[in-house]
């Protein structure tokens, strides 16, 4: 394992890890609170769509995935807010219909991609330098918007309780699916589309078996979120098995631990 | 000195293609201890929602304190929405909900004048001893003065409160009001509540309004006054019996 991390490709795995890790696990607390996980199988889906067009275009995916994405989860919330449809319905839609246009773009490419496989299910060694650095920019981003905690938990807990202080709660929303959709779409290459609503959501409902406040559900989340994608990681490449499975695996042990303490303690 | 807190001028609100509210115009004098009274739909949960700014009326002017809505600071003003919205899912500790109404934010954390000020806010209420429970585990006596700390913690000049004596026992109820007019005196606040209730309308409130889709009436407080508006209100429903037991 340790002549492992002195791969180039494996050290660049091991960083996308943690940072991804980081990402997912951060929003995965107001994926839980506010119950968006369709939300987070939504955009992984939308994000197929923005990778086939990527391929199609042969564009780099990723660069094509981001603004893709991001446009189908503003264009969930557009539809949520202008419409009496309900933010499921409008997922539901926009999650079909991302889903048929990735696989149109990706039969109009005529040659078989193995990168396809690699998209749906998770590949390290699919990460590159490129990746690496978008998967940074939006980390740093991420941290950039850290005073933005306190908005979204607020909302989280009452968005009526947090209209009435007059708070933005429709543009935050906004910047929080926005978020969410680049999170997702960093995460695809190394989760893979399938599993990437649970590896949203299963760190931090976690966190919320252990945690009384929300701020610590945010601090236990993030921690098992980098730990289990670095041992997963890790794991994967000692059992030569697809890095988002094992991660995700490394991750419900973690919630079952959780969730055996938390009986116990009752 | 202004003489009135609450304007309503010709206000409708809509939802869809329903009118939730037609031609509603009041006026609400500074200092008063107002009692919404209306059956269930009548409107008044929207009412109060429009006076806070979270419905915004299809037309009509709504005025606080001779400013118009958008200009009043919303830290002025102290909210009790109804308990049963609480999500319990969410992990919180009451200080945390008292410390929210200070930062118009949820606390990461508490401490030093931040801690301080909700502990005085939760001990005005008597739930100092509440203060690092889980919300989760509140009874909604407990859960209601949480919010009532929360109101009250910026010491605002308008309390609104919707239906704050559903599901709380009646000392809980006794002790409410009791904060609620230990405030009032000190304050010289008005206070707005919906209440299905005929006892607190005539022995708590100073004036009452009533509503159900338009406006019944609106006036100082009698028992008179108060039979007058809940027989109008509730009188050609006719499902719900206006008197305490309704709340049973
Ligand atoms: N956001 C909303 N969207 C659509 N209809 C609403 C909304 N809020 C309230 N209503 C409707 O408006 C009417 C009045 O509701 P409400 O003000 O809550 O009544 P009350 O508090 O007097 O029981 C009800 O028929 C309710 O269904
Ligand atoms: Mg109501």
């Amino acid at each position: 394992m340790i002549e492992a991390l002195s791969l180039p490709f494996m050290q660049r795995a091991l960083a996308a890890g943690v940072l991804v890790g980081f990402l997912a696990s951060y929003f995965g607390v107001f994926v839980v609170q506010r119950r968006l996980s369709f939300l987070g199988n939504g955009l992984a889906h939308a994000a197929f769509g923005g990778v086939a067009l990527g391929l199609l275009l042969d564009a780099s995916p990723l660069w094509v995935a981001l603004p893709f994405t991001a446009a189908v989860a503003v264009a969930i919330n557009w539809v949520r807010d202008r419409t009496e449809l309900s933010g499921d319905t409008a997922i539901g839609v926009f999650f079909a219909v991302s889903m048929a246009l990735g696989v149109v773009f990706l039969s109009l490419r005529r040659e078989y991609s193995a990168d396809a496989h690699t998209y749906l299910f998770g590949s390290i060694l699919a990460v590159s330098a490129m990746d690496l650095w978008i998967t940074g920019g939006i980390a740093l981003l991420t941290l950039l918007m850290w005073p933005m905690w306190k908005r979204w938990a607020y909302v989280a807990f009452d968005g009526e309780l947090a209209q009435t202080d007059r708070l933005p709660v429709e543009r935050d929303d906004y910047l929080l699916s926005i978020l969410i959709a680049m999170t997702v779409v960093v995460c695809v290459k190394m989760v893979g589309i399938v599993l990437i609503a649970a590896f949203l959501v299963i760190p931090a409902a976690t966190a919320r078996l252990l945690a009384r406040t929300f701020a610590q559900m945010t601090v236990y989340s993030t921690l098992i979120g980098v730990v289990s994608a670095t041992l997963g990681l890790l794991l994967s490449y000692d059992l030569d098995l697809p890095s988002g499975a094992v991660i995700v695996l490394a991750q419900a042990v973690c919630f079952f631990a959780a969730f055996a303490a938390h009986r116990l303690r009752r | 000195m202004t003489a009135f807190a609450i304007e309503a001028d010709n206000i409708h609100v809509r939802f869809g293609d329903y009118w939730a509210l037609t031609e509603v115009s009041f006026a609400i004098p500074d200092g008063a201890f107002v009692a919404v009274l209306g059956p269930n739909g009548a409107g008044k949960s929207t009412l109060l929602k429009t006076c806070l700014g979270l419905i915004r009326p299809q037309s009509g002017l709504m005025r606080l304190y001779d400013r118009p809505l958008a200009e009043f600071d919303a830290s002025r003003m102290g909210y009790v929405p109804q308990i049963k919205t609480l999500d319990r899912s969410f992990p919180a500790l009451a200080i945390e909900l008292a410390a929210s109404g200070v930062l118009s934010a949820w606390p990461w954390h508490i401490q030093g004048a931040l801690r301080r000020q909700a502990m005085e806010a939760l001990e005005q209420v008597g739930a100092d001893h509440l203060a690092s429970r889980p919300l989760a585990r509140l009874s909604g006596g407990e859960l209601q003065r949480v919010y009532l700390a929360r109101a009250l913690i910026r010491r605002p000049p308008l309390v609104l409160l919707d239906e704050p004596a559903t599901g709380i026992d009646p000392a809980g109820e006794r002790d409410m009001f009791r904060v609620l007019e230990r405030y009032q005196e000190t304050e010289k606040a008005t206070i707005m509540m919906i209440t299905h209730d005929w006892h607190t309308a005539v022995h708590h409130a100073t004036h009452i309004l009533a509503i159900n889709r338009r406006l019944i009436g609106c006036g100082e407080s009698s028992p008179a006054f108060a039979e007058e508006m809940l027989r109008e209100a509730f009188g050609h429903i006719g499902h719900e019996h206006p008197h305490r037991e309704a709340n049973a």
